[in-house]
């Protein structure tokens, strides 16, 4: 079960962020094409200064606390999908402001 | 270069892509400080439990705090440390989250999927807040 730690915070990130949309108003989830354009740079750079943290010595990931996929080398799965889930909780916090709020972000015309 | 010194970076990099670069100005924008208002405390949160635990451990070479301890828990708060974390972790979200944010209204500035902005379909928070505040959001509903 402890190796389930990490991937266990992402999936409470993923079930506390998810529902925003439907709740707000706001309208995320059908722009899938924006999502992923723009989720594209935020992905590798901090996947690359991940693999260079790891390979350097910065920080280090309990075996014992994430499951056994490698990516690049070095990298549990966990932190790939870490890249993923909160650059898009980010958005859906972001939308879900402007959906109750009405405040503008920039996109407007 | 140290994580310290990369974390302090990674900051300044996207504050300048932000305000002078591709100018989407989010740092200028209330829904941007509520949104990381909102944000913040889940990321220690979250963060916290992986720090922790030891989950992701640090060295002390890399932060200003010290290394996380092999057999106990680092500082919840002190030696560098907030809620398990090291501060620099702090600073390594928030340039996540701005370069994110930066990179997805610079693609609605371009009329990658601009619209709809807001759908009237569902939304019973909004409609909650509406009916106490009882003043309409504008959308046609």
């Amino acid at each position: 079960m402890a190796k389930l730690t990490y991937l266990a915070v992402l999936t409470f990130i993923v079930f506390g962020t998810a529902w925003l949309p439907w709740a707000t108003g706001a309208v995320v989830w059908r722009k899938l094409r924006r999502l992923t354009l723009a989720l594209l740079l935020p992905w590798a750079v901090f996947a690359a200064w991940d693999v260079y943290a790891v390979r350097t010595g910065h920080w280090s990931f309990d075996s014992t606390k994430v499951l056994d996929f490698r990516v690049f080398g070095v990298l549990p799965l966990e932190e790939l999908l870490f890249f993923i889930v909160i650059p898009v909780a980010s958005i859906l916090t972001l939308e879900a402001v402007r959906g109750m709020r009405g405040w503008a972000v920039g996109d407007e015309q | 270069m140290t994580y310290t010194q990369l974390a302090v970076t990674g900051v300044i990099a996207a504050v300048v892509l932000d305000m002078v670069i591709v100018r989407t100005q989010l740092l200028r924008r209330r829904v941007f400080w509520v949104s990381y208002a909102i944000i913040l405390p889940f990321q220690l949160m979250t963060n916290g439990v992986l720090t922790g635990t030891r989950t992701v451990r640090y060295s002390g070479d890399a932060i200003i705090g010290s290394s996380t301890p092999a057999n106990a828990r680092p500082a919840f708060i002190g030696d560098g440390r907030i809620c398990y974390a090291p501060v620099e972790d702090v600073l390594f979200g928030f340039a996540l989250i701005l370069l994110t944010l930066v990179m997805w209204v610079w693609l609605g500035r371009r009329g990658v999927q601009r619209t709809p902005i807001s759908s009237s379909v569902g939304r019973p928070l909004a409609r909650l807040r509406q009916s106490k505040s009882s003043t309409s959001s504008g959308d046609s509903a």
